[in-house]
């Protein structure tokens, strides 16, 4: 397994105006991780993740994708970054107005030259990836909330993205469902050899599918804990990490 | 109400014993609670215990004494011992005092009076480079769709085209034949007395045609069409649609924007010289039933009063507006909070704001054709 760190955060300093929920955290993640975003709710995990897509400027720090500095990069860098990454959100974020199809052919139009067919067959090989073969013409408000995830994921699949993001992919999701996601993000995982960033505090994923991990801290704003998940299980170093992951005492596994 | 609940203390070296017997059901027995209080802040004990061997029910009024009690006691360092209370009880206080509470947020009202003004200015730019963020935003994008370099859809064009066009009709029709027929029917109150009431047909072709045509279908879109894009985009945001654009570095401003503001700048003229129409017919309603004029006589006088001038000043007016009205309804759907009141907030002022540009370019407009003689 290759361990050079694919995405590097350095001395990140998150949080909004004077309010800091991330104060100086430093650390990678490695080509092929399934990594983890842990924490207690007001944690920062989401405003973390946010600052890792783009999406929010860090208050001051460093994010460092392939080695290329993503918060000072110019806006083609971005955009040559931003193809690289995929990101599935918490409510999969497909555009009501369009269909699944429609919704996986706008990243393929707007960044590939394929002709009109062969994005369409893209588009079916993707959705047949998520377990959504057939469902190319049906509208987000046609399908259940864990079909919108799995058809998310196509979309941020849509590039071959060498990393994906995941907000809470559980969230809202049955045991079933949610364990078909996990089985999917694996799959994904070791099939394509994507680099998969979770923010996630669902155990049961936690344990099943990360291989490395960092645990943020509510009280000191900082990483408390880093390593494999079930490691950290094995031997906690603090108790807020124990309390974490076993259920305030209950142990999990 | 009434219980038989019993609160009675006693003093036993120095530790102050509470008995508790009977029903504490929405209890409120100010007396035996004042004069327990009195003798806690009078006389402090060392330690609190409890006796509720003959308590029977209770409810939350009896828990939020003992957490009044408890709070009291801890400000005078006073210790408390629980293990006389029943057991669910203990639990419940457990559980209340051990939620950490964070110390609240300061109140903004709480600054002093040059802070606020302070903070509105700051404020007030934030908005303007905003604002200019924006518009700058949307040049841009008129120049890559200029270059058809664009990622906008058509369809998406011809659906928002759709909406705001054909769909808007109906009301629109309403609207300004009612305007037509109040604004002959004012004139005619006052024409009728210098028996000059021919001349409702020339009131209403210039009335309509210059400004009050543009005008309403300006406010019926402000209110119909611009609301609708700060409630659909704002939603958007809501959904998380808005970030998926940008992670996939997708410009919202071509994708969501551009479409809009070209249907609704190029429906809105067509739609003024519809309701100039229907406000002279409305007009023609009253000068018929009411004032006894034939039709061709009105039709007459009101293609008199016509000039092609006055006609284009309406025109130009409802293109300003239909700009005005999609920008602003974009600009607040992008700027909307996260939540549900966010997309209602931003609901409300896409339009007030919309109808208050409006009126600010209907200045301008009159303003600079008065200088430049139209």
């Amino acid at each position: 397994m290759n361990n050079n760190p694919q995405i590097k955060a350095k001395d990140l300093t998150v949080g909004y105006n004077h309010f800091i929920l991330l104060n100086k955290i430093s650390f990678n993640i490695n080509n092929h991780d399934i990594f983890i975003i842990m924490g207690a709710s007001g944690g920062g995990k989401s405003s973390l993740l946010r600052v890792l897509t783009g999406l929010q400027e860090p208050l001051s720090g460093q994010v460092l994708i392939n080695n290329i500095d993503f918060t000072l990069a110019s806006s083609a860098q971005k955009e040559a970054l931003m193809q690289k990454c995929g990101v599935l959100y918490q409510s999969g974020a497909l555009f009501s107005s369009m269909t699944l199809a429609e919704n996986i052919a706008l990243p393929l139009e707007q960044y590939t030259d394929y002709s009109k067919k062969t994005i369409r067959d893209m588009v079916s090989l993707k959705l047949a990836l998520v377990g959504l073969k057939g469902f190319e013409d049906f509208y987000p408000s046609e399908i259940s909330g864990g079909m919108k995830k799995r058809a998310g994921l196509a979309r941020a699949l849509a590039l071959d993205p060498q990393i994906v993001y995941f907000d809470e992919p559980s969230a809202g999701l049955d045991p079933v469902s949610s364990k078909l996601l996990d089985d999917l993000i694996i799959d994904i995982n070791q099939c394509l050899g994507t680099t998969i960033v979770i923010v996630t505090h669902e155990l049961s994923s936690i344990f099943n599918i990360g291989t490395n991990s960092i645990f943020l801290d509510v009280e000191t704003k900082t990483i408390s804990a880093r390593g494999n998940p079930k490691d950290l299980l094995k031997n906690p170093p603090n108790k807020n990490v124990y309390n974490f992951l076993t259920r305030g005492g209950i142990s999990h596994a | 109400m009434q219980t038989d609940a019993t609160l009675s203390f006693s003093i036993k070296k120095n530790n102050l014993i509470i008995f508790l017997s009977g029903n504490f059901v929405q209890y409120e027995n100010e007396k035996a609670l004042h004069s327990l209080w009195s003798k806690i802040r009078t006389t402090p004990p060392q330690q609190i215990f409890f006796h509720t061997e003959e308590l029977k029910t209770w409810d939350s009024s009896l828990f939020f004494f003992f957490y009044k009690l408890i709070q009291q006691a801890q400000k005078q360092s006073i210790q408390v011992n629980l293990s006389g209370l029943p057991s669910g009880l203990q639990r419940l206080l457990g559980l209340a005092f051990t939620v950490e509470r964070k110390a609240p947020r300061p109140l903004s009202n709480s600054l002093d009076f040059i802070s606020r003004i302070g903070e509105t200015v700051l404020m007030i730019i934030d908005s303007v480079q905003k604002g200019s963020a924006f518009l700058k935003e949307v040049v841009i994008s008129f120049g890559r769709a200029i270059a058809g370099i664009t990622v906008m859809r058509k369809v998406d064009f011809w659906f928002a085209l759709d909406d705001c066009g054909p769909k808007a009709l109906g009301i629109v029709s309403l609207i300004s034949f009612m305007i037509g027929l109040i604004l002959a029917f004012v004139g005619a109150i006052q024409l009728k007395t210098f028996g000059a009431q021919i001349y409702v047909a020339s009131l209403v072709a210039i009335g309509m045609t210059r400004i009050m045509g543009a005008i309403m279908v300006g406010v019926i879109m402000a209110g119909r069409t611009g609301a609708s894009y700060a409630a659909t985009i704002g939603t958007m945001q809501v959904n998380e649609e808005l970030d998926a654009l940008k992670t996939m570095g997708i410009p919202a401003s071509d994708f969501l924007i551009l479409p809009r503001i070209m249907a609704l700048v190029l429906i809105m003229p067509l739609l003024t010289m519809w309701a100039d129409i229907m406000g002279i017919i409305g007009g023609a309603t009253v000068g018929v039933l009411m004032l006894d004029l034939s039709i061709q006589e009105y039709w007459n006088y009101s293609v008199r009063a016509f000039t092609l001038k006055n006609f284009l000043v309406g025109i130009f007016h409802g293109l300003v507006f239909g700009c005005v009205i999609a920008l602003c309804g974009c600009y607040y759907g992008l700027t909307a909070a996260r939540n549900a009141n966010g997309v209602g907030v931003a609901t409300t002022k896409a339009v007030v704001s919309a109808i208050v540009w409006m009126i600010v370019m209907t200045g301008l407009i009159t303003w600079f054709f008065g200088v430049i003689g139209i």
